[in-house]
């Protein structure tokens, strides 16, 4: 840590000098503060030997008065009057470092958001900001130059989730020479994209351009690629979290698999019997696969709750014959807890669709042919249960199609927002179904929302194809006929507000547009990054403008849909902004930590041990010698539980001591 | 510049004093009009509705007969200069229509290659003779005049490019090059309702009120009009539109009967005698002092 | 009170009436209508109508026919294309609406004695005899068709306007009639020919 210069020390101990500067804010305090009063009244206060207003204290030339004044009056402290610390606090402590003070001999009274923006009431208003000014001259009179703490950053960086987000984000760093370890729950990577058949607006395939990111990853020479894996722990602070990670057995030693698929053709069981979890359950596989064709790795998972072996352990292992000499399976395989140590965290672990069974008029589980349109993406996939055909449950192709929006969306009864995408993606929908089925298309929305680079214009492009767009929320699906027509077919109940009457449509096919939630242990994740919730459950960045991939937990960054409902590009330029955040981090070398941690007075201290505990981050320790407390300032938050409850009074805060809030308390009570 | 004069069947009847003074503002300003020879209806919006494609057959004769004698078309009454310069378009726009009007046309020894320009007399008189050009011809100023300026609808919509659709101004400069004064007038393009003073009575009339009583709340004297249909519908039915409170009684005169009498033509040469509502008070009183 | 069902089942959809819209003269851009309402919002005529200008272009292009034709708004459209100049999907309404007319009077969607649909078809008539319009007796005309107490009605602002010279008796005609005739022949053969 650098030493305070001992001139700052000792001008310091001098009679203060104090400046004092109130700040108009334009007419945000002025309009309601009498600013004059006040530094009229600071004027008098002892020890204030200038008191000033101006109109922007945070300008250039308010800067340069404090600058001048501090010169010309030889002032060693200095009290701002403005607005809240979180806004100028730095701009001001700047001042007084190029004006030779230490910065920490500033005091910021918050008379904008504590007082103009709260008070109607001229008079109480001014009389308030008077307690205030008088507190903080009390009070910054103790100040003591304390210098910020330099914490270095550890270059490795984790990302969690390895969907396009993550996978995005962990290539950018690579390829900027930091090494990144991605973990990802699922055996493979990819995500909810790896599952589309195209993108919209342009129609991509989705498979062509992911596939390429992925198997960049799965190559990359400085990406540690832990797929079936978890982070169940989360230690240390920024530049230096340690960090644990669970690794499943997928009881296939990834070293030494090919990913020939021998073992799965060999399998004793000939058909495969068990749902697909990346089909969705459209189609099965068996207990040893490959998640899809284009799984990174490509390396078969060995499912134990399917596997003979597994359940009665009297399976012919057709599977490690095939193998044959690689020896790739490996049914004792055990998890393992992998410990690493990285400077910087990316959270990219995306989002979950909503389960329309919480609508049940949808009759999403009822009737065979409802669909989520997560499924029907894997129906139009090439490569997916049908080889891209859209067909019903009983194989019959569709003559009319309803495609229902906002379901469990901007809906009071389960989901308040906007989930973003589903405008978007069921008009994809909505064109692949008509150009490879020919059935009348409906779209049944409430508002079409198409905020994005030829968005609007595909939307444009999807009226002109003569789908159906029928502006209502579909009440009910129900095989219920009223009408000849309607006969085994499942009806659409909806009023087209446009048309201004109810309608009944009856169709062969539903798709249920889906909305985004948060993951369903999205609360677990945050605790164990320490990081915060948006009362819906997304993650929350720091400020929801300007530091949209920031947290409130310093290194650790949040990219992609975790965040909130995100389309593909949105996440990658998220990811982007992550990894970008991350390098800053990392280039810097190093990071200025706040000077306010607890110190101890080793005289005083009893050695009872009380504090020890109370610690959140293992920063105090016992020194069996000296039967003294002691704390280590690099690990130490300045959250201050020690200080409070330390029994002998021995632990003390910088900033924070006790005569200084003392001083404050009084500064504010002592009416004049 | 010799243009071939299309009347249209209105200015013939109940707009008769539209062509007279048009006759005399062009005569005074040295612009040669020759009547297209031997014209027929356009069809106008009426015809439309029945059957559109004999309706830009119609059109289309008359477009043929200009080219013929390779003229460019002067039309002033609206739902002519509209129904032409949209028989061109739809001719050039879509093969099907142009297929069957040239086909129509070739049955009595005439053919269109789209040679020909429609022109509305406003477009003339502001772009091929100017501001400056008729300023100086101007005997008497008519000063003090406060007009209302109503275009209507067909004149500027869909199509004229000579003039700005929302906000038209061609007839306020005129108007004001001949020394009136123009007053503000939101409703300058707003439908007088066409023939529906005819056909649905009661709601033609709340057209032509809201009309009317807005260029009296915006103090003008009289109000000018570039279509037969609209100076009718905004003329003949002033007592209906007004109540015991507030008659209305405004006289509504073509801009070219202004333009004229500015340029020294006689009231009687350019039909002021068959206004219903007689503007010679008012010119009387402003003192301006007309031929 | 008349009770109705109201109700529209997919069998009350006219599915060729939505495509002969969406192929009719103008009515190209009919399916990329936004449903913004600038239109009905525009329309000096939207203050009467049963259905604004907004709402027909949602119900023709889902083929709801019968409540299209029998709209009171298609009549009251008098062509002054405010909405056409400021539609921001550039949709013809104007031409549409005379689509919607000339197949409401095909189709015979319209009460008995209603002018409008008269004075088209007296209109077309005196323009194949005359080659042109006589504005008296087309007015003479229609109201002997529907209302012929309201002929009475104006008989005094027809002498007024018969005294200032802006009203005669005697019909306007071109000299060659017959040109006229032909071109309308034509047209008929050429429509039948090309199934227009």
């Amino acid at each position: 840590m650098p030493e305070i210069p001992s001139s700052a020390i000792e001008s310091s101990r001098e009679r203060p000098r104090i400046g004092v500067y109130v700040c108009h804010c334009g007419t945000n305090i002025a309009g309601i503060v009498d600013v004059r009063a006040i530094v009229e009244f600071a004027a008098k206060l002892p020890g204030v030997v200038v008191s000033r207003d101006y109109k922007y204290m945070c300008s250039d030339p308010g800067q340069a008065l404090i600058q001048q004044d501090i010169a010309e009056h030889h002032l060693n402290r200095v009290i701002v009057a403005s607005c809240s610390p979180l806004l100028h606090e730095a701009t001001f402590r700047r001042v007084l470092s190029r004006a030779g003070l230490n910065a920490f001999l500033l005091q910021m009274v918050n008379i904008r958001e504590h007082v103009s923006w709260v008070h109607l009431n001229q008079r109480e208003a001014t009389e308030k900001t008077k307690d205030l000014v008088r507190a903080a001259v009390r009070r910054v009179s103790l100040h003591k130059p304390l210098q910020k703490r330099r914490v270095s950053i550890n270059p490795h960086v984790l990302v969690v989730g390895g969907g396009i987000a993550g996978i995005h984000a962990a290539l950018t760093l690579a390829e900027a020479g930091k090494q990144v370890y991605l973990v990802e729950r699922e055996p493979t990577i990819g995500g909810h994209m790896a599952k589309f058949d195209k993108t919209f607006p342009t129609l991509d395939c989705a498979a062509c351009i992911l596939t390429p990111k992925m198997t960049a990853v799965g190559s990359h020479p400085r990406i540690h690629l832990w797929t079936y894996s978890e982070v169940v722990r989360v230690e240390g602070y920024v530049g230096n979290y340690k960090v644990k990670v669970r690794r499943k057995p997928r009881y296939v030693i990834e070293d030494l698999c090919l990913g020939c698929q021998e073992c799965v053709t060999a399998c004793v069981y000939k058909e495969a019997k068990n749902p697909d979890e990346f089909n969705l359950g459209l189609s099965k596989r068996k207990p040893v696969y490959l998640p899809f064709p284009q799984a990174v790795p490509q390396k078969v998972v060995i499912d134990p709750q399917t596997c003979i072996q597994f359940k009665s352990g009297k399976c012919k292992k057709t599977c490690v014959e095939a193998c044959g000499d690689r020896k790739a399976i490996d049914f004792t395989q055990k998890e393992t807890i992998e410990d690493i140590e990285v400077g910087t965290i990316i959270l990219a672990t995306g989002f979950k669709t909503f389960d329309p069974v919480r609508n049940p008029y949808y009759g999403y589980g009822r009737y065979a042919n409802v669909y989520t349109s997560l499924e029907v993406e894997r129906l139009i996939n090439a490569s997916g249960p049908t080889a891209g055909e859209i067909v019903l449950r009983d194989g019959g192709q569709p003559k009319a199609v309803g495609i229902i929006h906002c379901v469990g969306s901007r809906d009071a009864n389960t989901n308040r927002w906007c989930s973003k995408v589903c405008c978007m993606y069921s008009l994809k929908l909505a064109h692949l179904i008509k150009e490879r089925t020919g059935a009348e298309v409906y779209n049944f929305y409430i508002d079409m929302r198409t905020p994005g680079k030829g968005y609007e214009e595909f939307y444009d492009r999807l009226l002109d194809e003569g789908v159906h767009f029928v502006r209502g929320r579909v009440a009910e699906v129900s095989d219920w006929a009223t009408h000849p027509s309607e006969k085994g077919r499942l009806v659409i109940r909806v009023e087209d507000t446009l048309a201004a009457f109810v309608r009944r449509i009856p169709v062969d096919m539903v798709v249920l547009s889906v909305g985004m939630e948060p993951q369903p242990d999205a609360q677990d994740v945050r605790r164990l990054f320490n990081i915060s919730c948006s009362t819906e459950g997304w993650f929350l960045e720091r400020h929801p403008k300007l530091a949209p991939v920031s947290t409130f937990t310093e290194g650790v960054y949040i990219a992609g849909a975790c965040q909130g409902p995100k389309d593909i590009p949105d996440s990658v330029a998220q990811a982007g902004a992550a990894a970008a955040e991350a390098m800053a981090l990392i280039d810097a070398q190093f990071v200025e930590l706040e000077p306010y941690t607890a110190f101890i007075s080793e005289d005083q201290c009893s050695g009872c041990k009380t504090c020890i505990p109370l610690c959140p981050y293992q920063a105090i320790s016992y020194m069996e010698e000296k039967k003294k407390a002691a704390i280590n300032e690099v690990l130490c938050k300045g959250c201050g539980t020690c200080v409070a409850g330390c029994p002998s009074g021995s632990i003390q805060q910088n900033f924070f001591e006790d005569e200084e809030i003392f001083e404050e308390i009084e500064g504010v009570l002592a009416y004049a | 510049m010799k243009y071939a004069y299309y009347p249209g069947c209105s200015l013939r009847g109940t707009g008769r004093a539209y062509e007279e003074s048009l006759l005399a503002v062009f005569q005074a300003l040295e612009i040669d009009l020759q009547e297209l020879e031997d014209w027929n209806c356009c069809g106008a919006t009426t015809y439309m509705s029945v059957d559109e494609l004999t309706s830009y057959a119609l059109a289309a004769r008359n477009l043929a007969l200009a080219e013929r004698d390779h003229m460019n078309v002067v039309a002033p009454c609206a739902a002519c200069y509209l129904v032409l310069n949209k028989t061109q378009r739809y001719m050039h726009d879509y093969p099907d229509i142009k297929l069957v009007v040239s086909r129509a046309l070739a049955a009595i020894g005439l053919h269109y290659d789209d040679h020909v320009q429609v022109r509305h007399p406003l477009d003339i008189l502001l772009h091929e003779v100017g501001l400056k050009a008729i300023a100086a011809k101007v005997k008497t100023p008519l000063k003090g005049l406060q007009v209302a300026p109503y275009y209507g609808c067909q004149i500027v919509r869909p199509y004229a490019t000579f003039d700005d659709q929302r906000n038209p101004t061609s007839m306020d400069r005129l108007l004001e090059a001949c020394g009136a004064k123009i007053v503000h007038y939101p409703l300058k393009t707003r439908c007088c309702g066409g023939s529906q003073k005819g056909t649905l009575p009661e709601i033609g009339l709340e057209l032509i009120r809201h009309l009317l009583t807005e260029a009296q709340n915006n103090g003008a004297d009289v109000i000018a009009t570039v279509c037969p249909l609209c100076q009718f519908n905004l003329e003949c039915f002033q007592k209906e539109a007004g109540n015991h409170n507030h008659p209305i009684s405004m006289p509504v005169l073509y801009f070219t009967q202004l333009m004229a009498l500015a340029l020294g033509a006689s009231g009687e040469a350019i039909g002021l005698q068959r206004s219903l509502i007689p503007i010679e008070p008012l010119l009387a009183r402003k003192e301006i002092a007309y031929a | 009170m008349e009770l109705k069902r109201t109700v529209k089942f997919e069998a009350d959809r006219d599915p060729e009436f939505a495509r002969w819209i969406s192929h009719t003269v103008g009515g190209e851009r009919i399916r990329h209508c936004l449903q913004c309402g600038l239109c009905s919002g525009s329309c000096p005529l939207s203050l009467y109508m049963d259905y604004t200008p907004r709402r027909l272009m949602h119900l023709s292009r889902e083929g709801f026919k019968e409540e299209v034709l029998s709209s009171s708004s298609i009549w009251l459209c008098t062509a002054c294309y405010a909405c056409m100049v400021e539609c921001p999907k550039k949709i013809n309404i104007t031409h549409l609406m005379y689509a919607l007319k000339q197949r409401a009077i095909e189709e015979r969607f319209y009460p008995k004695r209603f002018p409008i649909p008269v004075m088209a078809q007296q209109f077309s008539r005196m323009v194949r005899g005359s080659g042109r319009i006589t504005e008296s007796w087309l007015i003479v005309r229609v109201f002997l068709r529907t209302a012929i107490w309201r002929l009475l009605g104006m008989s005094g602002l027809g002498l007024r306007l018969f005294r200032a010279g802006r009203m005669t008796l005697k019909p306007e005609k071109i000299e060659r009639r017959a040109e006229i005739i032909s071109m309308l022949d034509s047209v008929a053969a050429t429509r039948k020919e090309l199934a227009l």
